[in-house]
């Protein structure tokens, strides 16, 4: 009976995801379609809950959902409004690019699926299943953490880890490239700012938790630094001009403390005879922690530079 | 008796969710949607924050639950608010 329960809510579960990106995809307004794909990362995130992964759950509700749709409905903000006769006008010139275009990225996505439905397949009928599983649970000890996924992340694939928030710091430098951060919003009424006077200090004290029960339970710096940056995004939003990003070197050093941090953990457990971030046992716990704040600091700052549009204006603070 | 008392406060709160989805579907203009929206979130989740907080009986769940209600709260009435006082100006602007 209740297998049943569940693999009709499961059906339903998917049946949604796929008509929400359908629709999404389908939809002619800009606006519309980013709403819906706001509700599909809502519901992909509870799929991810149904699949017992917690951790790329909240990762997906905290970036895939929550900031990259306040990305996009910023973005379409500075975007002027395509009026009725502008796509008439520009259509027969775009159509064959377009049309080819869209044909190549739904070959490239059903080409990926294809190789995910392949590999799944071979996941089921190899001896290989368990296998990283059961590595991980027997060196889980020696991680420092008992989070199995934190083990991997920053621990036995710590390496991948590194790379990925060197690509967030190239991905910052490329917005810092786009030049001066949009002008702020107006500043807002009564009832949002009081709001945002209780609600930023949650979503910071949030995201300390989600740093901290990150060594043993589902959260940690991407998750973290996603809450913290969901603050500057509030207070933004609110037409606060100092939305708690530093200014100047400060913001350097915050943007790139992810990758440095890592890279000053690794040298120097190098210059001590150890493996590159091959952290010893007694220290990895405390290791770990230390990387993870730097790197959750990086991740808010680095996804607050992006929702503002560019780089920070310096010590132009009141005008 | 618990058990009992905790499905039928998610009943409740799943009836409360239904009919603010209905509401928003079948109401004519966005205020009367509005409406029904905000029932949905503070009576709806409130009753199903109950009623999970009576069936896993631990205090500290209960008190994270709790939380996400007070938060949803205040984030669902501000932004009907912010919705509404939108529509509202550019009603007066046309």
């Amino acid at each position: 009976m209740n297998a049943t329960m569940l693999l009709i809510f499961d059906a339903l579960l998917l049946a949604s995801i796929i008509g929400l990106a359908w629709a999404a995809l389908a939809s002619a307004d800009a606006r519309r379609s980013v709403i819906l794909f706001i509700a599909f990362g809502l519901l992909l995130a509870v799929a991810w809950g149904r699949l017992l992964a917690p951790d790329v759950a909240l990762a997906e509700a905290a970036i895939g959902a929550g900031l990259t749709g306040a990305l996009l409905l910023a973005a379409l903000q500075w975007q002027p409004r395509k009026t009725a006769d502008t796509t008439n006008s520009e259509q027969p010139t775009h159509t064959l690019l377009e049309t080819g275009f869209r044909w190549l990225v739904t070959l490239l996505c059903a080409a990926l699926a294809g190789m995910l439905a392949w590999s799944l397949t071979q996941i089921d009928a190899g001896t290989a299943k368990d296998a990283l599983a059961n590595a991980v649970a027997a060196n889980i000890d020696a991680s420092g953490v008992s989070n199995p996924v934190t083990a991997v992340l920053l621990n036995f694939r710590a390496y991948d880890t590194l790379l990925e928030l060197a690509v967030l710091l190239t991905a910052v430098l490329g917005i810092f490239a786009l030049g001066p951060a949009q002008a702020g919003y107006r500043i807002a009424g009564p009832v949002f700012s009081s709001l945002t006077r209780w609600l930023t200090p949650l979503l910071i004290l949030t995201a300390g938790y989600l740093l901290w029960v990150g060594a043993h339970a589902p959260g940690g710096a991407f998750q973290a630094g996603a809450t913290l940056a969901a603050a500057g995004v509030v207070l933004r939003l609110a037409g606060r001009d100092q939305i708690g990003l530093p200014r100047g070197n400060a913001l350097r050093i915050a943007l790139g403390a992810g990758v440095g941090m890592f890279l000053l953990v690794g040298l120097a457990l190098f210059a001590l005879g150890r493996p590159f971030l091959g952290y010893p046992p007694a220290w990895a716990g405390a290791l770990i922690l230390l990387i993870e704040t730097a790197a959750m600091l990086a991740i808010a700052a680095t996804l607050v530079s992006a929702f503002i549009g560019g780089q920070p204006t310096e010590e132009k603070t009141r005008c | 008796m618990t058990d009992i008392l905790a499905s039928l406060l998610i009943m409740a709160g799943l009836f409360f969710f239904m009919a603010g989805s209905i509401g928003l579907l079948r109401f004519p203009d966005l205020y009367s949607r509005l409406h029904a929206l905000t029932k949905a979130d503070n009576l709806g989740l409130g009753l199903l924050i109950i009623g999970l907080a009576l069936h896993l009986r631990d205090p500290l769940i209960a008190l994270k639950l709790l939380l996400i209600w007070l938060a949803v709260l205040a984030a669902g009435a501000t932004s009907a608010h912010l919705i509404a006082r939108h529509a509202r100006r550019r009603e007066k602007h046309v």
